[in-house]
Formats: C-alpha cells, sequence, structure tokens
C-alpha cells in the first residue's frame, strides 16, 4: 500500500500500542489536537486519555517523567514537537536517560523513544529549523535514527519501540506528506542498518533524512551526464553503519557527504574520520561534505535557501571529485 | 527491638558509616565528591520508615542515608565508594549515583533538581499498572527555584501522582543560604501550595515526628494517589562536601556549634531514656554493633577487587 510517512508512524506506534500495553504516547498536543502534525491521528479515542496524554508545555517535566516511567518498567514514546523543544528536555536526555544504565552498573534501562520532527520546512526561522542529531549522536547510551521515508519509518519506529534503550527517533516536518510503498504485513527493519537506496559505481552518496531524498534527485540528474552515484541513506546515525559506507567506498573511490545540519562539528565529519581510519586506501580524492551553512536560520526565503543544502550544491560537489 | 531503638539503630548506622567513609577519603580511599549527611539522618529514617518494601525511594546526590535507610547492605554501600568491583553500582556510580534496584531504591541524582521529573515518572507508572506503590522523593533547598523541580510538581498535581516530595531544608545550597536563593525562604511548602499541593512542615531533626507524618500522607496518598510536599527543617553538620570545612566561610562555627545541640541522635536517645523505652545498656549493645558493621564494611571494600578493563564498555546498552 502507498502510505504517507505520516501514517506509516502512526501505524507503527497504533501497532506497538496494541501489541504491549505498558507503550503510552506522550507530549505536548498528541491527543485531543491529534498531535500538532497530525501523526497521533485517532490515538486518544482508540486508546484514552490514559495512555494518549497531553502535556504542557514542560518539556523537561514530561520527558523526566517518561524516563522515570521507563526505569520502571514501562515504554514510553515521548513526542517532541519539534527537536528544538528538546533542547528544554536535554538534561533529562543526556544526564538521566542516557547515563542510568551504566551508573546503576546495568541495573536500570530506559525503554522509550522520544520522536519528533528535526531539520528546517520552509521559513520557520532560528528556533525552529534546526538539525540537531549531531548533538544526541555525541552521547553513548543513546541510539539515534532519522528515516527518510515512509517504508524505513514504520519499520524502524517499531524497532525503536521495542528496543530496550533510549532511541532518539528524528523526523522532518517536510517528509511527513511524503508517500511510499510499505508492506501491508506487520515488520520491522534493524537499527545500526543503513540502506543502499542507489547502486552506482563512479562516486558514493552518503545522506539521511531529507537529504537522502535530495542525493537520489541528485543522482538522477547526473546519470543523465552519464555519472552513476551510489546514494546511501545511513537510516540510523548511532550507531552507524560503517561496513555499508565502507564497502561502497571501496568500490566508488569517492565519496560526498550531504547533511543539513551545521557542518563544524556535524555528523558528516565523524563519517569521514570513519572512512579516512577504515578507507583511507580506497579513496581517490578528499571525503566532500555538503553541509549546512554555518548561521542561524534566517527567515527570508531567499537567504533560508541559501543555508540549505540544494541539488545544485550536491551536483556540483561530486562533479568537483570528478 | 522496639521502634524508637529501631529508628536510633538505623541512625547510628548512618551516622558511623559516614565518619568511616571521611576518614577513608583522608586516606584516598574514597576519592571524587563525597556529600555527607550528618545532621540530616533522621530525615532519611523517619520518612523510610513509614514506607513498605516495594514504595520508591529516589534522591540527590547527598544520598548515603537514604540508601543504607532503604535496607542496601552497607558493605556494598562502602564498596561502591571505594570503586570496587563489588560496590552497589559494580564501581560505576559512586558516592553521588548510589542505586539498589532490588531494594526500589531508585538512585541518587547530582543534577540539582533532575531527579524531580523521574520521581513524577515512577508514581507514574504506579498509577498507570494501577498499584498503590509510593514514591519518596528527597531533595534540598537548593532545588526548589530549579525550573525542573516546579515543572514535576505541576505535573504531579495536575496528574494526581503518588508521590511525596521531601525537601530537606538544611538552609544551605552550598554555600548559598536559603535566604540569598528564594525571596520567600521562610515557607518553602508554599512553593508546593501553589501548585494545589498540600503541604506540611516538620522538624526535621525529630525522628519520630517525622516518621509520624510521613505515615500519615502515605496512608492518605495510597488510599487516594495524589502528591504531597514535607518540608523538613535540618541541618548539615558537616561541609557541603569534603572539600568544604564543617562551617565554612558562609556559615560560622557558633551557628553549627548551636545546630549540633539538636542532634537527631541526642534528641531520641534523650526522649528513649526519659520514657523508659531503653537503657544505656541498649545504647552500648547498638553502639558496639554499629561499628563492628561499619569495620566488616571497610574490610570489606578494601578486599574487593577494581572492576576488570572489560567493565569499561560494559553497561552502556541493554544488548
Amino acid at each position: 500500500m502507498v502510505i504517507s510517512y505520516r501514517e506509516a508512524l502512526n501505524l507503527a506506534m497504533r501497532e506497538e500500542m496494541e501489541r504491549d500495553l505498558r507503550v503510552f504516547l506522550i507530549g505536548e498536543e498528541v491527543g485531543y489536537y491529534q498531535g500538532a502534525f497530525k501523526v497521533s491521528k485517532g490515538f486518544v479515542e482508540k486508546f484514552g486519555a490514559e495512555r494518549v496524554l497531553d502535556t504542557p508545555i514542560a518539556e523537561a517535566g514530561f520527558t523526566g517523567l517518561a524516563i522515570g516511567a521507563a526505569m520502571a518498567g514501562l515504554r514510553p514514546i515521548v513526542e517532541l514537537m519539534t527537536f528544538n523543544f528538546g533542547i528544554l528536555a536535554l538534561d533529562q536526555i543526556v544526564n538521566n536517560a542516557a547515563k542510568v544504565r551504566y551508573m546503576s552498573g546495568g541495573q536500570l534501562s530506559v525503554p522509550m523513544v522520544i520522536r519528533g520532527p528535526g531539520s528546517a520546512a520552509h521559513q520557520l526561522a532560528a528556533q525552529h529549523s534546526q538539525s540537531l542529531e549531531a548533538w544526541f549522536c555525541h552521547v553513548p547510551g543513546l541510539k539515534v535514527i532519522a528515516p527518510a521515508t515512509p517504508y524505513d519509518a514504520k519499520g524502524l519506529l517499531k524497532s525503536a519501540i521495542r528496543d530496550e534503550n533510549p532511541v532518539i527517533f528524528i523526523e522532518a516536518q517536510l517528509l511527513y506528506g511524503t508517500k511510499g510503498e510499505v508492506p501491508d504485513h506487520d515488520y520491522t527493519l534493524p537499527i545500526g542498518k543503513a540502506d543502499v537506496k542507489r547502486t552506482g559505481g563512479d562516486v558514493t552518496i552518503v545522506a539521511y533524512s531529507k537529504m537522502a531524498l535530495l542525493a537520489l534527485e541528485a543522482a538522477e540528474a547526473l546519470s543523465k551526464d552519464g555519472i552513476e552515484a551510489e546514494v546511501i541513506d545511513l537510516r540510523s546515525l548511532k550507531p552507524l553503519d560503517t561496513d555499508t559506507v565502507l564497502e561502497s567506498v571501496h568500490k566508488t573511490g569517492r565519496v560526498v557527504i550531504v547533511e543539513e545540519g551545521w557542518k563544524f562539528c556535524g555528523l558528516g565529519a565523524q563519517i569521514a574520520e570513519t572512512i579516512y581510519e577504515k578507507g583511507f586506501d580506497s579513496l581517490d580524492g578528499p571525503v566532500v561534505r555538503v553541509a549546512g551553512e554555518e548561521v542561524p536560520m534566517p527567515y527570508t526565503r531567499p537567504l533560508e535557501d541559501l543555508a540549505i543544502p540544494d541539488k545544485a550544491r550536491v551536483i556540483s560537489a561530486v562533479k568537483g571529485l570528478l | 527491638m522496639n521502634d524508637f531503638l529501631t529508628l536510633y539503630r538505623d541512625m547510628l548506622l548512618i551516622r558511623r558509616f559516614e565518619e568511616k567513609s571521611a576518614e577513608m577519603y583522608a586516606l584516598a580511599k574514597i576519592a571524587g565528591f563525597l556529600h555527607l549527611y550528618i545532621g540530616q539522618e533522621a530525615v532519611a529514617v523517619g520518612c523510610i520508615h513509614a514506607l513498605r518494601p516495594d514504595d520508591y525511594v529516589i534522591a540527590s546526590y547527598r544520598d548515603h542515608g537514604h540508601c543504607l535507610a532503604k535496607g542496601s547492605d552497607p558493605k556494598k554501600v562502602m564498596a561502591e565508594l571505594f570503586g570496587k568491583a563489588t560496590g552497589l553500582c559494580k564501581g560505576k556510580g559512586g558516592s553521588m549515583h548510589l542505586i539498589d534496584v532490588e531494594r526500589h531504591f531508585m538512585g541518587g541524582y547530582a543534577i540539582v533538581g533532575g531527579h524531580l521529573p523521574l520521581a513524577a515518572g515512577l508514581a507514574f507508572a504506579s498509577r498507570y499498572r494501577k498499584e498503590d506503590r509510593v514514591v519518596l522523593c528527597f531533595f534540598g533547598d537548593g532545588a526548589v527555584p530549579s525550573g525542573q523541580t516546579h515543572e514535576a510538581f505541576n505535573l504531579a498535581a495536575l496528574w494526581k501522582l503518588p508521590v511525596i516530595f521531601v525537601c530537606e531544608n538544611n538552609r544551605y545550597g552550598m554555600g548559598t543560604p536559603v535566604e540569598r536563593g528564594m525571596l520567600l525562604y521562610k515557607d518553602i511548602a508554599e512553593r508546593a501550595r501553589g501548585h494545589g499541593i498540600q503541604a506540611e512542615q516538620v522538624n526535621g531533626m525529630d525522628v519520630v515526628a517525622v516518621k509520624e507524618l510521613t505515615a500519615r500522607v502515605v496512608n492518605m496518598i495510597r488510599e487516594d494517589p495524589q502528591p504531597f510536599f514535607i518540608e523538613a527543617s535540618t541541618y548539615r553538620f558537616m561541609g557541603h562536601s569534603m572539600s568544604d570545612p564543617a562551617h565554612g566561610h558562609y556559615r560560622t562555627r557558633e551557628e553549627v556549634g548551636e545546630a549540633r545541640k539538636q542532634d537527631p541522635l541526642i534528641l531520641l536517645k534523650t526522649r528513649i531514656l526519659h520514657e523508659g523505652l531503653g537503657t544505656e545498656a541498649d545504647f552500648k549493645q547498638m553502639e558496639k554493633d554499629v561499628i563492628e558493621t561499619v569495620t566488616g564494611c571497610v574490610r570489606f571494600a578494601d578486599e574487593s577487587p577494581f572492576p576488570e578493563a572489560g567493565a569499561l564498555h560494559e553497561d552502556i546498552y541493554v544488548e
């Protein structure tokens, strides 16, 4: 069946909440409003207000509450209206969710998902347009996922909910309406496994989330010029599937990494380091990064367009390597 | 042993355990931060005596007393302070992060105010599962101005969560006296009432009063889930941590001396003798037993091995 990314997320949560009574959804506007982006449409009617909890605007408080509930054996899904607001919950996520297992010498675990959209939409300005995945990837104890398609979104969200660890699940506002094929049957996808979304022998483009779709568009355009790009959609950012990346690098010898986040200390720097360390001999040129500009996101459209990687920049980065 | 003597013995264990910890710190057997609870024992012991074993307790970084009062093996606690593999948390938590899940002691947390939302979450889980467990959450007066504290208060009140917030007002947030941390410092309980939470004050040096109040509150919220706030006025006889001498630069020797006259151990002992609930011989015996226990703790911790290098990368994820 062809469904939207939003519907895929809705189905994943719905199936898991039907399957396991310990799973509940908590966040701002997830109940009667049906979710700020309508991801939890129909949930409060189906599961009741005990399992679909509208919260006040207090991210640290309700994220911390969910962590405490997970420590006691429940399996919360926290919806952050956007990951920008997750900054308010960073203390809870970093100091409690990620560390309590280690600090307790393995006595406690925090089986929970913290999900919501990251990255820019259109003209939402500096405080609502950030790609903060690198922050979370930095922290031992967390897993980080950022799927690009409805198929990946559904399979990975179900795995995240079943995982025994805290999982940061980053969606994107501009992906919610995108559509794709999703099987009718129940399935999950493994966390920590990248997906080769397009094969090619001339260059490897590594990307994730919205940027994976951008990489595919760029690859189609390059194909018309006789350049065949292999597009790797990481899907999971932590743990990172370095094997799949390195395998492709061995084949192509050239790599472009595309990410929407700020370049300095961004995720691409880590991926490049992995390639240099383990795939240096396969490289025919430097690893090239296309990343977000080092600026707070401007409101006005012409400047915003300049701040976010686009197809032309990806194409030009690839051509510069060949 | 009657209830009063048990209360005394449990406080004495914490007192002697911590005095020994300070000694071990001076010998560099214990390192890092060590925040002693000496002077405040009546709060943890009085409150926790009013609980069932399956009720949850969660505390701040000054957590030795709460952990011991919840019944953790003092040998494992000392081994944890020594950083040994036999410690409560295999040496990975240390003084500030004692955790004993079997005893439902859910931990010591070292970001001020950060564990109050966790306490609300433990209480939420109890309600969600339709259990009647309650949660005791301990924190200092220094946590009251924190934003997370008030987010937790609001959620607990809004969702009628069975959590007792116990503010141990020892009058100092590190070196800052409470009156320099809050405009409305005279009645901290008022801060909780502002969220619609019932609150009471109690003399935190009187272990019997603490226990009686807590028992009444526990009975009430087990029947009718809702949060409650207890302000226990107490005093920390030692410095904030080991780097801070007992009176420091922020309070006078005289002030500390005055507070020591309200030592919870002395108050209870006087009462027990006065009311004929125990004899000098009982106290001598308890002293002897506790010293023996604490000496055994040090021996156990000393003889235990440090964790193997392989432990470094264990316990990060559930595989």
